[in-house]
């Protein structure tokens, strides 16, 4: 009757981490395993990876200008141009089902290759640097936004669509109007998806084949023995993750408010 | 009107879609608009296809890369599914672990490799280890999610013809979660691959094999993109073959699901 | 064999609290069909949620056959409105009918007898291999009300069993109600907000006043069995008592002034 608030959103949800972080530390001194070193030890090597430069550039370091911008601009070029090539091909498959017959199967099926072995393709098409694992990410991800973007436009539902031709709405202000909207939220959970993947995809291109960013700056970590590098390289790009999923539920949520106001009422 | 007819029938136009690609592919070899040297013809690259379904280096990879796929996702079922239904059903542990998970999960898994290569002397446990992590993500998540979709009525019905907990979880909460769970699994089923495939590249030829392995050898040579491009063919067939069933078996299992789905849509 | 007594509920506390049940006292006794009627709200679910052992109320007492009721007793069986949530999807229509009585330990065949014997009573024999979802809405509502008759419980509980269904399905449904109740020796508790419905198939009709709920109203309905449709519902006593009802649940307050839709 009356709902309790879920308890994830009260404040105070938080305590875990610092009772996880504390018993992280104590478990990492007792064991004394160099492989895991304490979590101090990782944040005092993060600070000195990224944020030990001068004052004037705001402490961050080189390492920090240079590779974190260079791995995050591959991975917003590769998502945002999937994004593009995914929705418009994607509507236009769901709204001809003509287009949908010839084109579906092999759709279905270039989404069944497994992403990384686009890996090698491009590094034999292309040289290694920002060309290949731009196109690594847009080849790989393109796919959950296509086959959303077409379910959403499929199933857009009728009486919408003739309510907007009886309003003599041309076929270009109905693709705009009345499909592009209703398709949205199946586009933002293809687009969700695949943030997830391209940021998979970013630091496996820059694990195999990269000379910058923050993959290239975890396997030199690796092949240094450098483990509370490798550790907080980890750490960095977990926390990415969670800022681009943060931006992502915020921008969805301002864009979509009128879906999920839709939703309760009904 | 058989024109019409003709282009009703969906494996017709699929099939023709696919020949029409193959063949502008090989015209453009032909023709010389794309250079063999540049990228090889369709027709080279299916005969070295069908050449790779012959070649026993490559398909013990093949087997070696899904043996991995398929213990790693048995083993994440195993795990993931009860931790799910434990979370799901005591609040305090879903309180407790909720926030740790939610700074782990955004952690691209692909990043644990280079400290793996460190910690794992054995690859193969290494890769499956890897996997089982990675995609436990996705069915612990659709798990928890479908514990708390199921139905208070439904429970109640149950409970008021007098069953126990333990009656109401295995007639109730377990049936209405399975779903989730299957979908779940399949998501699973595609981030295994990716995981499994990136182990196999880092990792290289040292101590283990697959179609990871296949494929940076083969990267060297130089027909090196007639071998890839083959190899990513053969793997698309699996892939699709294998997602196939898994919706088949889903359709087949829960067909009260999918039919209440489409009747609300 | 039912005794409700000074029976009280509150949900959550502080202000944002709903007192819903206010002390309610009523008795039933054997072979009764009650109806309970009152405004949208009352806490008629609430009272009927007590009787099951589905939720514990706040303050006073249930006796079921002079024991207290802690936990769902046995011998009791509900009907909820919301069939197509209550019946369970990924299980045959013959599944859902015999799923309750593996409780009482019946084995399969004698399980699978009790469900066709009840499909049949609702007229739905033919249906035990289908699903729920293939069905129409009071088809599957049939079958909630077989699902109860095969448990062959000595209580029923009913809640608002008839309110998501067509007006001519919903008149088959009564009748149906009446009927069966004939074969079995069963009380039943029906919960409603349609006045018409609780003169026609109720042998009492109680009235609760709106939340917190209280009776304010007990009246035996004597109208000639077997009720009919058109006849009964044309009956001056009919008439009367609908009206009698209808003025207990608006209450004392000038009807102009608060209406309350459901019981125009």
């Amino acid at each position: 009757m009356n709902p309790a608030k879920p308890p994830s959103k009260r404040p105070g949800w938080l305590w875990p981490v610092p009772v996880a972080l504390a018993g992280w530390e104590l478990a990492t001194r007792a064991a004394g395993d160099l492989s895991f070193p304490p979590p101090t030890t990782i944040f005092s090597r993060m600070r000195e990876m990224w944020l030990s430069g001068p004052a004037d550039r705001l402490w961050l370091t080189d390492a920090a200008l240079t590779d974190i911008p260079a791995s995050v601009g591959r991975l917003l070029a590769g998502w945002a141009l999937a994004g593009l090539v995914g929705t418009t091909l994607g509507i236009a498959l769901g709204r001809s089902p003509l287009l949908s017959r010839f084109l579906g199967p092999l759709v279905h099926f270039a989404r069944a290759v497994p992403p990384p072995l686009l890996l090698p393709f491009f590094m034999a098409l292309f040289a290694i640097g920002a060309r290949m694992q731009i196109n690594v990410i847009l080849f790989g991800v393109v796919w959950p936004i296509l086959i959303n973007s077409a379910e959403g436009a499929r199933h857009v539902d009728p009486l919408h669509l003739e309510t907007a031709a009886a309003f003599g709405l041309s076929r270009g202000q109905r693709l705009l109007r009345v499909v592009l909207p209703s398709a949205l939220p199946k586009v933002f959970a293809g687009l969700r998806l695949s943030l997830s993947l391209a940021l998979i995809l970013m630091v496996i291109s820059e694990l195999v084949g990269s000379v910058d960013g923050i993959g290239f700056q975890l396997l030199d970590a690796q092949r240094s023995y450098d483990l509370p590098g490798v550790w907080g390289t980890i750490v960095l790009l977990g926390l990415l993750g969670c800022a681009f999923n943060a931006a992502f539920l915020a921008a969805e949520r301002r864009i979509l408010s009128w879906h999920r106001a839709a939703n309760q009422t009904t | 009107m058989i024109a019409r007819r003709l282009l009703d029938s969906g494996p017709l136009c699929g099939a023709l879609g696919a020949a029409g690609l193959v063949g502008a592919w090989e015209a453009a070899g032909r023709t010389g608009f794309i250079s063999p040297t540049v990228f090889p013809r369709a027709s080279a690259v299916l005969s070295r296809a069908a050449g790779l379904a012959a070649d026993a280096g490559f398909l013990s990879c093949v087997v070696s890369t899904l043996g991995a796929w398929a213990i790693g996702l048995l083993l994440t079922v195993a795990v993931a599914v009860p931790a799910g239904f434990l979370l799901g059903t005591l609040p305090g542990l879903e309180r407790a672990f909720g926030p740790v998970f939610e700074f782990l999960r955004p952690i691209p898994s692909v990043a644990l490799i280079p400290p793996a290569l460190v910690l794992f002397s054995d690859k193969v446990d290494m890769k499956i280890t890897l996997i089982v992590y990675a995609a436990s993500w996705p069915v612990l998540i659709n798990t928890m999610y479908g514990l708390k979709e199921v139905d208070p009525l439904a429970k109640e019905t149950l409970r008021a013809f007098g069953f126990g907990p333990a009656a109401v979880l295995w007639r109730v909460s377990l049936p209405s979660t399975a779903p989730f769970i299957a979908a779940g699994v399949r998501l699973a089923a595609a981030v295994a691959l990716i995981v499994g495939i990136s182990v196999e590249f880092l990792a290289g030829g040292a101590g283990g094999s697959g179609i990871g392995v296949f494929l940076i050898e083969a990267g060297g040579a130089t027909d090196a993109l007639e071998y890839i491009v083959a190899a990513a063919l053969w793997a698309g067939v699996i892939g699709y073959l294998s997602n196939g069933l898994f919706v088949l078996a889903e359709r087949r299992a829960f067909r009260w699901h999918t039919a209440r789905t489409e009747v609300a849509r | 064999m039912l005794e409700i007594s000074n029976l009280t509920h509150t949900y959550g506390s502080g202000p944002g609290s709903h007192h819903a049940l206010g002390g309610v006292d009523l008795s039933v006794a054997e072979g009764e069909l009650v109806c309970i009627v009152g405004p949208s709200g009352c806490g008629k679910s609430t009272l009927l949620r007590s009787v099951a052992g589905l939720l514990r109320p706040g303050g006073g007492e249930v006796l079921f056959n002079g024991a207290p009721v802690a936990g769902t007793p046995k011998d009791l069986a509900v009907v909820f409105q919301d069939y197509s949530r209550s019946l369970f999807p990924w299980m045959s229509v013959a599944d859902n009918v015999s799923l309750p009585l593996r409780r009482k330990g019946l084995d399969r065949p004698r399980r699978e007898e009790a469900a066709l014997e009840a499909l049949t009573q609702v007229g739905l024999e033919e249906a035990g291999a289908k699903y729920p979802w293939q069905l129409s809405g009071g088809m599957q509502q049939r079958v909630a009300i077989a699902r109860a008759l095969a448990y062959r419980p000595a209580l029923l509980l009913m809640d608002e069993p008839f309110g998501s269904v067509d007006a001519q399905t919903r008149e088959d449904l009564e009748d149906l109600t009446l009927r069966v109740r004939g074969h079995h020796a069963m009380t039943i508790l029906l919960i409603t907000h349609d006045i018409d419905e609780s003169v026609y198939v109720g042998d009492r009709v109680v009235v609760l006043s709106g939340a917190p709920a209280t009776v304010v109203g007990d009246l035996r309905v004597d109208l000639p069995e077997p009720r009919e449709q058109i006849a009964t519902r044309e009956h001056p006593g009919f008439v009367r008592l609908r009206a009698e009802v209808g003025r207990l649940v608006r209450g004392p307050r000038p009807a102009a002034q608060h209406p309350t839709p459901e019981t125009v």
